[in-house]
């Protein structure tokens, strides 16, 4: 057994659980913030993408373990006082989502790297995103919604 | 319209905002109390007897609960999984049907066939207990690929499918196809190869059964397309509880594609034994478990024959098909490769005769069903490879030989020689939009700029039809179904106004609660947000057969308006004896009922109002309330069509293949919401396209899955695919309310082909003749290095 | 996945220590390659020894002409470091090219170099630049330290700290990613060093290695002409689904071109 103190979304937690626990369960078993999705089993699919001290990491390729000390960011931490953060918006805005299952993990990712490259280019955003799959949209609105929803992080909307 | 939110307008979807906070409900995000969790032992062979079971270390493991094997379902009487189709030989006898269990009987017959189910207290001791289930097999020869299951001695899946066949099917009219061959000038031929696919939304399937005791009724929480079917064939084949005892639920479901339509073991297995165990039980699938469970799609093998006369008018067409069935007929595995494949083999052309056969084949492999297309892209994808060729043989412009054979405006409705008649379409139109939206005219410029980079440029074209909202239920049952096709919708007017409607349908991904939410706005003139869509439970909505075949806003949306009308009517009732005129001088527009001619009205609330108030009402010719249902079953199928166009790039040195223009021009019938319309054909390419360049399941000889996981089956990337030009010519379905057509298959239909003769279209200099799917950058530097050699000989 | 003890000593000395205590134990870094494998419980480790507390493994630093880089520096860190992007860009290059963003946050030096896989990046540059492998207790060349397929010099209880990179004259890193997970089908490493160009190979076989004749052609004249006609056996190559062996020994030469003209 483990025990693990972290910060999910700026609330402290001290969790109870085996050693062998990603962190991926510890979010969606024992704090049931399951909008963190497990898509695959073999670290491809990035739909349970978080972030941990403000980078994207795939919370099913991660123990809970590794994850103590640490600062993790879910989908659920990143909208303030109900108001949708600019790349949520802008996904909607755009359509960058149909069954939604991929979509949390996707604007993790994407709000990473638009926090590295304010101004990401098309090219920049596919390459960017290769750690995500979408079986839904073809991805060309999710293209669209990452670099609308990179204008409005600039923009601090 | 006092909103803008009616049918047409690109409104953003209602359903969005749960999802970006993270607060979807899938079913893995559920959690009931006291749940258990289950876990399959799966077979590891392809073919194998087994000669003993023993879940003695199992049952003794921690946290186990119970372990269940193919006696105890057998012990309890629990029916094999059904198949929804029966398909007639060509002598007229039924197809094979061999039974499925939900747990294998005394065989597997293919790897990941489940064995036992363990129940224990937690995930992880469930899966651990799996490893503690001890079977003793007797390992059979198997037949892993479809080609060697009808081979002369081949091992028999089946005892009672002999030479492994389930069907051996034909359409048409073969004499006349023969005469048509007999007197053409030109005869092209052509083998292919539909590869197998793996559906892959990004949800794994899960399912949570409860039981409640006292109630004697079931819950069944799963990932499904049509609750209401699962329901039914539960309750009629597989667990034989009557309906009112159990209820089905899909609540948010990440993604389907067909494979989340069928009947799976699974959901009947964790609804059996929740009742045995006397607590929820639990079940998701992990993605390796999805590849060797999930039913699989394609996978044909076909040669077909093309008759032409010396102007390039098509004389008749003749096809041979190998179906791959895999192991187990799937809930509609029998449909997909007769009525939903053969019967659209004219396509879009005017074909005089047409002869098809097809034998279906059970094979040691995952079963294969309807995944999105099913039928149709194999159908495209060998008349639009053939078409391709008979340009080449023949000497004539691909794009001048499509136009010469296209269906003309004025042959609508055009009766196919394959049973389908096509009400509509402008197939002339979509094929210039779609060269416009390309810029083909500049096309020569594009191919001589990669040229300079040392990149060879081809254009590839398609021009397809489909046929969607599979009906109508007479029809099709005359044809071997055994399910209803219609839709059913109510639409409950809550007494200040609001409006909730219940649908058949089921949106996991489509955005039903926006499109649906569209058509009650623009009918009833009130904004989208005062109406709430509800799907996806068989205790909240009367009946429906679920989404499927692109037919939600064809059949669904068609019933939500009929029962509109339904409340339109009884609100004009309501307004006649409030405004003291008769209903016959009733109209109802933008929200409002009026006398024609006058200045009295009653806004739409008031009427709601009323209905529910009655305390000013006709209560002696009208009963209170103000909600309607109806069920529509359609006259016909919906026949979407178009032209896909693009352009690929290769790399003469890797063989690598990029899609650099993807432009398409499709006709699906009115426009509920462009945006989400947009958004369909956008999926459905990358999908295409993962058929075209990157998907296949592949199995060895011995029935071994050999790339069951994401790191070997190639998923399309952000990186792999383009943006898309799309466009639409809108050429309304005839026969529907809404004169939709549907949308959601149209790029996996499409735009295969136009990959493929792409890329042959830019090897052609090089004297490559064919390239199977998907072409991979081995295969392309291959063919290219066989062109070279043959050259040089 | 079975259950271990997981560790989180502060310095090298214990985490040492923990090795030697734990017949059974495993060093986890990042955790990209490790993670997978218990996943798949194609390993079942007693213990964990998380090397994420200790501090030293987490520097980059150019020393003359040596590139030294802790074990733990993550790919992400190697792709956007300033002094790698001086030192050896293509270096900075290979490693943003490593798996997808997500694991490059992730995923360490070390890490994938005592993972071995046949199919990683950095192997080729490790072999192609002639970099030392330092340890707890010794340094290792680079060919001597990758003996076979997921196999290194290492003992049981020996942690990789850091790698030194000598600083090479021009380098260039060419990847043909398999399409599906990624890593190298085949990878080429050109680098111009003081002793010579070296030429290392990655994906293509069970380890990472040196191509004497494409070394020796580019010895003469440091440019693709140089490797026209020449051709490589595919006897020992890697042969699956995605690339058979022959594919891959062409994929070596059009690989090695584009490498050659890629060098800066």
């Amino acid at each position: 057994m483990a025990t693990i103190k972290l910060k999910v979304n700026r609330q402290a937690h001290t969790i109870e659980c085996a050693s062998t626990t990603l962190l991926v369960e510890a979010l969606r078993d024992h704090l049931r913030l399951t909008g963190t999705h497990v898509g695959c089993d073999t670290s491809q699919c990035g739909a349970c993408t978080v972030h941990v001290d403000g980078k994207s990491v795939k919370s099913c390729t991660m123990l809970a373990a590794e994850a103590d000390g640490t600062e993790v960011t879910t989908i659920e931490g990143l909208a303030t006082g109900g108001e949708l953060h600019p790349m949520q918006a802008a996904f909607r805005e755009h359509h960058g989502l149909q069954c939604g299952f991929c979509t949390p993990g996707m604007i993790m990712s994407a709000t990473d790297l638009c926090k590295r490259v304010p101004d990401p280019s098309e090219h920049e955003v596919r390459h960017w995103l290769e750690g995500n799959l979408c079986r839904c949209t073809g991805y060309h609105n999710i293209v669209k919604a990452v670099r609308a929803g990179a204008a409005g992080m600039r923009g601090g909307k | 319209m006092t909103t803008n939110q009616g049918i047409g307008a690109a409104v953003l979807r209602k359903e969005d905002r749960r999802f970006l906070m993270g607060k979807g409900q899938y079913v893995d995000d559920m959690v009931l109390p006291n749940q258990t969790y289950a876990a399959f032992v799966r077979s590891m062979y392809a073919h194998a007897k087994i000669r003993r079971v023993d879940t003695t270390a199992a049952l003794a493991a921690p946290g186990v609960v119970a372990v269940f094997t193919g006696d105890d379902i057998a012990a309890d009487g629990l029916g094999g999984l059904p198949c929804g189709w029966l398909i007639k030989n060509k002598d007229g006898s039924p197809m094979v049907e061999p039974a499925h269990p939900a747990l294998a009987q005394g065989k597997v017959r293919h790897v990941g066939d489940p064995v036992a189910m363990v129940i224990a207290t937690s995930k992880a001791e469930a899966r651990a207990a799996v490893g503690l289930v001890e079977i003793d097999y007797d390992v059979l020869p198997a037949i892993g690929l479809l080609a060697d299951g009808v081979k002369p001695g081949a091992v028999l899946v089946h005892d009672e499918a002999k030479g492994n066949l389930c069907y051996d099917w034909h359409i048409g009219d073969p004499a006349a196809t023969d005469a048509a061959f007999a007197k053409a000038a030109h005869v092209v031929e052509l083998d292919l190869t539909n590869n197998r696919l793996a559906p892959n939304p990004i949800e794994p399937r899960a399912a949570i059964g409860v039981y409640d005791i006292a109630a004697d009724h079931h819950t069944l929480y799963t990932t499904s397309q049509n609750p209401h079917v699962i329901r039914l064939l539960m309750g009629a084949f597989t667990l034989h509880v009557p309906e009112h005892k159990l209820r089905v639920v899909a609540p948010d479901v990440g993604g389907g594609f067909g494979s989340k339509i069928f009947h799976y073991a699974e959901e009947l297995m964790v609804t059996w034994a929740a009742k045995k165990v006397g607590r929820p039980v639990k079940w998701t699938a992990d993605r390796s478990e999805a590849f060797m469970s999930d039913a699989h799609g394609r996978d044909h093998i076909s040669h077909a024959r093309l008759a032409l006369d010396a102007g390039g008018k098509i004389l008749g067409l003749q096809v041979s098909t190998l179906a791959n069935l895999g192991a187990y007929l799937s809930t509609f595995g029998s449909s997909v490769p007769t009525y939903l494949y053969a019967t659209l083999l004219s396509g879009p052309y005017d074909m005089p005769t047409i002869y098809a056969e097809v034998k279906a084949v059970f094979t040691n492999t995952v079963p294969v069903d309807a995944y999105r297309g099913a039928g149709r892209p194999e159908a495209a994808y060998l008349l639009e490879r053939l078409m391709d060729k008979a340009a080449r043989q023949l000497g004539v412009d691909r794009i001048e030989l499509r136009r010469r054979n296209l269906i003309r405006p004025e042959q609508f409705p055009y009766q196919t020689a394959v049973a389908l008649q096509y009400d509509t379409g402008n197939y002339q139109a979509t094929l210039e939009l779609a060269l416009k939206q390309i810029d083909h005219a500049s096309y020569d410029q594009r191919k001589a700029e990669s040229a300079k980079r040392g990149k060879l440029r081809g254009f590839g074209i398609s021009t397809y039809i489909e046929a969607c909202g599979i009906a109508p239920s007479a029809i099709a049952g005359a044809l071997g179904a055994r399910a209803g096709l219609y839709e059913a919708a109510t639409v409950r007017v809550n007494p200040t106004g609001s409006v909730t409607i219940f649908t058949g349908t089921h949106s996991h991904g489509q955005g039903h609660e926006t499109t649906f939410a569209q058509i009650v706005a623009d009918k009833l003139g009130m904004p989208v947000d005062n109406v709430d869509v509800v799907h996806g439970d068989t205790d909240r909505i009367l009946f429906g057969m679920g989404t499927y075949g692109s037919r939600s806003a064809a059949v669904g949306g068609s019933a939500l308006i009929k029962a509109l009308d339904k409340v339109i009517d009884k609100g004009k009732k309501i307004a006649a004896h409030l405004l003291e005129a008769s209903a016959g001088d009733i109209e109802f527009k933008d929200g409002t009922y009026r006398v024609i001619g006058t200045d009295k009205v009653k806004a739409f609330g008031e009427i709601a109002f009323t209905a529910y108030v009655p305390h000013n009402y006709p209560i002696e010719t009208l009963e209170p309330g103000l909600e309607e249902s109806a069920y529509y079953d359609p006259k016909n199928f919906t026949y979407p069509g178009g032209c896909h166009l693009v352009e690929v790039e290769i790399d003469p040195e890797t063989g690598v293949p990029e899609v650099v223009e993807v432009a398409i021009a499709d006709d699906v019938g009115t426009i509920i919401n462009p945006m989400i319309v947009d958004g369909q054909a956008h999926g459905g390419l990358a999908q295409g396209i993962g058929q075209a360049l990157y998907e296949e399941v592949r199995y060895d000889a011995e029935g071994q899955l050999t790339n069951g996981s994401f790191m070997d089956y190639c998923m399309p990337r952000a990186a792999d695919l383009p943006n898309f030009k799309v466009g639409n010519h809108v050429t309304a379905c005839t026969h529907n309310p809404l004169g939709v057509k549907g949308v959601g298959e149209c790029g996996a239909i499409g735009v295969p082909p136009a990959v493929i003769n792409a890329i042959i279209d830019a090897l052609t200099p090089l004297g490559v003749t064919d390239i199977s799917m998907p072409a991979t950058p081995e295969k392309i530097w291959r063919a290219i290095q066989a062109a070279k050699a043959n050259k040089g000989a | 996945m079975k259950d271990f003890a997981f560790h989180r000593p502060t310095t090298i000395k214990d985490a040492v220590a923990l090795l030697r205590a734990h017949a059974g134990g495993k060093v986890l870094a990042g955790g990209q390659s490790l993670l997978p494998v218990l996943k798949l419980e194609l390993a079942e480790p007693s213990d964990l020894v998380s090397l994420a507390h200790v501090k030293e493994l987490h520097d980059i630093r150019l020393d003359g002409g040596t590139l030294a880089i802790g074990a733990l520096v993550t790919h992400d860190q190697v792709h956007r470091s300033p002094e790698v992007g001086k030192a050896i860009p293509a270096l900075a290059t290979l490693a943003g090219g490593i798996g997808d963003a997500q694991v490059r946050n992730r995923g360490t030096l070390g890490g994938s170099v005592a993972h071995a896989d046949p199919a990683a990046d950095y192997p080729a540059a490790l072999v192609g630049l002639g970099a030392t492998i330092v340890t707890d207790r010794r340094k290792v060349a680079a060919e001597d330290f990758f003996t076979g397929l997921f196999q290194t010099a290492l003992a049981h209880d020996e942690l990789v700290t850091a790698v030194h990179f000598p600083v090479p004259r021009r380098a260039a890193y060419a990847k043909f990613a398999h399409r599906a997970s990624k890593y190298a089908l085949v990878g080429v490493f050109v680098a111009e060093t003081a002793g010579g160009v070296r030429v290392a190979i990655t994906g293509a076989g069970a380890k990472v290695f040196r191509l004497a004749s494409f070394e020796a052609a580019l010895g003469k004249k440091l440019d693709a002409s140089s490797l026209a006609g020449l051709t490589v056996p595919s006897t020992d190559l890697n042969g699956d689904a995605e690339a058979s062996a022959e594919y891959r020994a062409h994929l070596i030469g059009v690989m090695a071109r584009r490498a050659v003209q890629a060098l800066a």
